[in-house]
C-alpha cells in the first residue's frame, strides 16, 4: 500500500515537464480573491506549521514577527538548497513553480510586503522554469515578485548568507543579532522562509487549517517532502504525511537494493542511526528525538551493510571543511583538522584519531557565527558513535572490509569554484 | 549589576591577548581562538576583563552587562 499523500506534488508529470498554470488552477483552484492578512495568520496559526528548511521554526510566529517589524517589508524565498542530499525544493520550483509563488504571495499578503525575491541557485536549472511562470502570471499577481540566483554553497541556505548572496555580496553569514525579521534585505524586516513551507502556505491558504491537520500527527501534522537516497531501489523525493514510518518509506521507494547498515537522518548537518533504530523510527521530531537524531530537511541516505561508512563520512567531513564560510577560526581550522584526522582514521593510518577528533569536535561545537560548525560536529560525532565497530578495525589498521561506493554525493571544490 | 564576555566569532582572529590578560576566564583552542564560558563575572575580576576588552585589536570582544534578574 502506497503510503504517498500528494498534495504538493498533485498532478506531477511523469515527462519533467512543470504543471502549467491553467493545470495549476484546475488542480488547486484559484488562491482566494481576498487574501487578509489576520485570517491567513489565524490559519497558519490553527495549521501549526513549522518551516521546513531544516530549521522547524513555527511559521505563524516568524510571519507575526515580521509583520510586526518597523518599516515596509519584504519577502524572500529561500529556493537555494545547498545541501547534497536534498532535492526537494529543487523540485517544487521545477514541476509545481505555480504553487512556489501562491505561496509566496500569501506570505506577502500574510506580512504586509509588496515586494518579494525568490532566491534559487545559479547552478541549478529551475531559473527558465521560474522565469516562464512569473511571466505566465503577468497581471494576476498581486505583488511584484522578482528572482535572485546566488552562488552555490553549503552556506548560501542560511538566512544571513542568503540575505549577503542576494545583495550582490558573498554568502557569507553575518553576526546576529539583528536578525532578518528584524533587519534584513535593505535594512527591511524581511521573511525568509523555504520555498516547500511557501508551497504549504498555498495550499493553506485555499484549504484551511483543519485540512492541513487531516493527514500527519497531532504534534506535527501536514505532509512533508522527503529526499531519500543511498540503497534504495528508486531513490528520489516523495511527499509522505509526518509520521510514516521510514520503514514504509523505504518500501514506497522499492525497499533497499541491499541490506542497510546505517541511515542518515536530516542530511549533511544531521544524525547517524543504526539501520534497526532508524527503520523503526517514525518521519517526526518526536520519534526521531527518541533515538537521537532530528528530521531536519528530511534528507535521509540509506548506507548499506557491505559499504565502508568511514570513507563516505571522510568524504563529507572535507566537504563541510571546504564549505566553511571561511569567517570564523574554530571553524576553518577546527573542521580541517577534523576532516584531516578522519581521511586518516578511514584509510587505517591513525591510532589515536577518534580521541583527537573528539577533543576537536568539543571546541568547534557552538563556537561560530553560524551553526555550520555545530551542524558538521553532529553529523561527525554520531558517526563515530553509529560506525564504532568500523572505527576500532580502522583503528587497528585493519579496516572494515567495506568498500567505498561513493554513495554520498559531495561537490568537488574546482567544480564549485567554476560553477 | 554583573557582566559576562562575549566575543563575536566572525571578527575574532585570533590574536590572543584576552587569554593572556584573563586566563581565569578565557581559554584558547587548539588553534590560538579565545574559548569563553559565558558566565556572570564577579565584580572582582570585572576590571580584569575590561582590560582584555579594550586590548583586543580587532575589536572582537564586549563586555555585556545583565540585568539584575539575570
Amino acid at each position: 500500500m502506497s503510503v504517498s499523500v500528494p498534495r504538493l506534488l498533485l498532478g506531477l508529470h511523469t515527462d519533467g515537464t512543470p504543471v502549467s498554470l491553467s493545470e495549476h488552477l484546475h488542480l488547486h483552484g484559484p488562491l482566494p480573491a481576498r487574501l487578509d492578512p489576520g485570517t491567513l495568520l489565524a490559519d497558519v496559526e490553527g495549521s501549526t506549521l513549522r518551516g521546513r528548511g531544516g530549521g522547524g521554526f513555527p511559521t505563524a510566529v516568524k510571519l507575526r514577527a515580521v509583520a510586526s517589524g518597523r518599516g515596509r517589508t519584504i519577502v524572500l524565498a529561500n529556493g537555494v538548497e545547498g545541501e547534497p542530499l536534498s532535492g526537494k525544493d529543487r523540485v517544487l520550483l521545477r514541476y509545481v513553480p505555480h504553487l512556489v509563488l501562491d505561496g509566496v504571495e500569501v506570505a506577502a499578503h500574510a506580512v504586509g510586503a509588496d515586494r518579494a525575491i525568490v532566491a534559487l541557485s545559479e547552478a541549478a536549472g529551475e531559473l527558465p522554469v521560474l522565469q516562464k511562470a512569473l511571466h505566465d502570471r503577468a497581471g494576476s499577481n498581486r505583488v511584484e515578485i522578482t528572482i535572485a540566483a546566488v552562488p552555490e554553497a553549503f552556506v548560501a541556505g542560511e538566512e544571513t548568507a542568503l540575505i549577503n548572496a542576494v545583495g550582490g555580496g558573498p554568502p557569507r553569514p553575518t553576526a546576529t543579532p539583528p536578525r532578518p525579521f528584524e533587519r534584513g534585505i535593505d535594512g527591511r524586516p524581511t521573511l525568509v522562509q523555504n520555498v516547500e513551507t511557501l508551497a504549504q502556505l498555498g495550499l493553506i491558504a485555499r484549504h484551511g487549517a483543519a485540512w492541513f491537520r487531516e493527514v500527519g500527527t497531532h504534534e506535527e501534522p501536514g505532509t512533508a517532502l522527503v529526499t531519500l537516497s543511498g540503497a534504495v531501489r528508486l531513490p528520489g523525493v516523495y511527499e509522505v504525511p509526518l509520521g510514516t514510518l521510514l520503514r514504509d518509506l523505504v518500501a514506497e521507494a522499492g525497499g533497499e537494493t541491499q541490506p542497510p547498515r546505517a541511515v542518515l537522518v536530516g542530511g549533511y548537518f544531521g544524525t547517524w542511526l543504526d539501520a534497526d533504530t532508524a527503520l523503526a523510527c517514525e518521519l517526526s521530531d518526536a520519534s526521531l528525538g527518541v533515538a537521537g537524531a532530528m528530521l531536519g530537511a528530511r534528507a535521509l541516505a540509506v548506507l548499506p551493510e557491505r559499504s565502508c561508512a568511514l570513507a563516505e563520512v571522510a568524504r563529507v567531513s572535507r566537504f563541510l571543511a571546504d564549505e566553511s564560510a571561511g569567517q570564523c577560526g574554530p571553524c576553518v581550522h577546527g573542521l580541517d583538522a577534523i576532516a584531516r584526522a578522519i581521511a586518516s582514521l578511514a584509510q587505517g593510518r591513525s591510532f589515536d584519531g577518534e580521541l583527537r577528533i573528539r577533543r576537536w569536535l568539543d571546541q568547534v561545537e557552538g563556537r561560530g557565527g553560524c551553526h555550520h560548525p555545530d551542524g558538521a560536529a553532529r553529523f561527525i560525532r554520531s558517526a563515530l558513535d553509529v560506525f564504532a565497530g568500523e572505527v576500532a578495525l580502522h583503528t587497528r589498521g585493519k579496516r572494515c572490509g567495506g568498500k567505498d561506493l561513493h554513495l554520498l554525493p559531495v561537490r568537488h571544490r574546482q567544480e564549485r569554484r567554476a560553477a | 549589576m554583573s557582566s559576562r564576555l562575549r566575543v563575536n566569532p566572525i571578527s575574532c582572529d585570533g590574536h590572543g591577548l584576552c587569554a593572556e590578560l584573563f586566563p581565569e576566564r578565557v581559554g584558547l583552542d587548539d588553534w590560538g581562538y579565545p574559548i569563553i564560558d559565558g558566565e556572570p563575572i564577579p565584580s572582582p575580576l570585572e576590571q580584569h576583563a575590561r582590560r582584555a576588552v579594550d586590548a583586543c585589536p580587532v575589536l572582537a570582544l564586549r563586555l555585556e552587562q545583565l540585568s539584575r534578574r539575570d
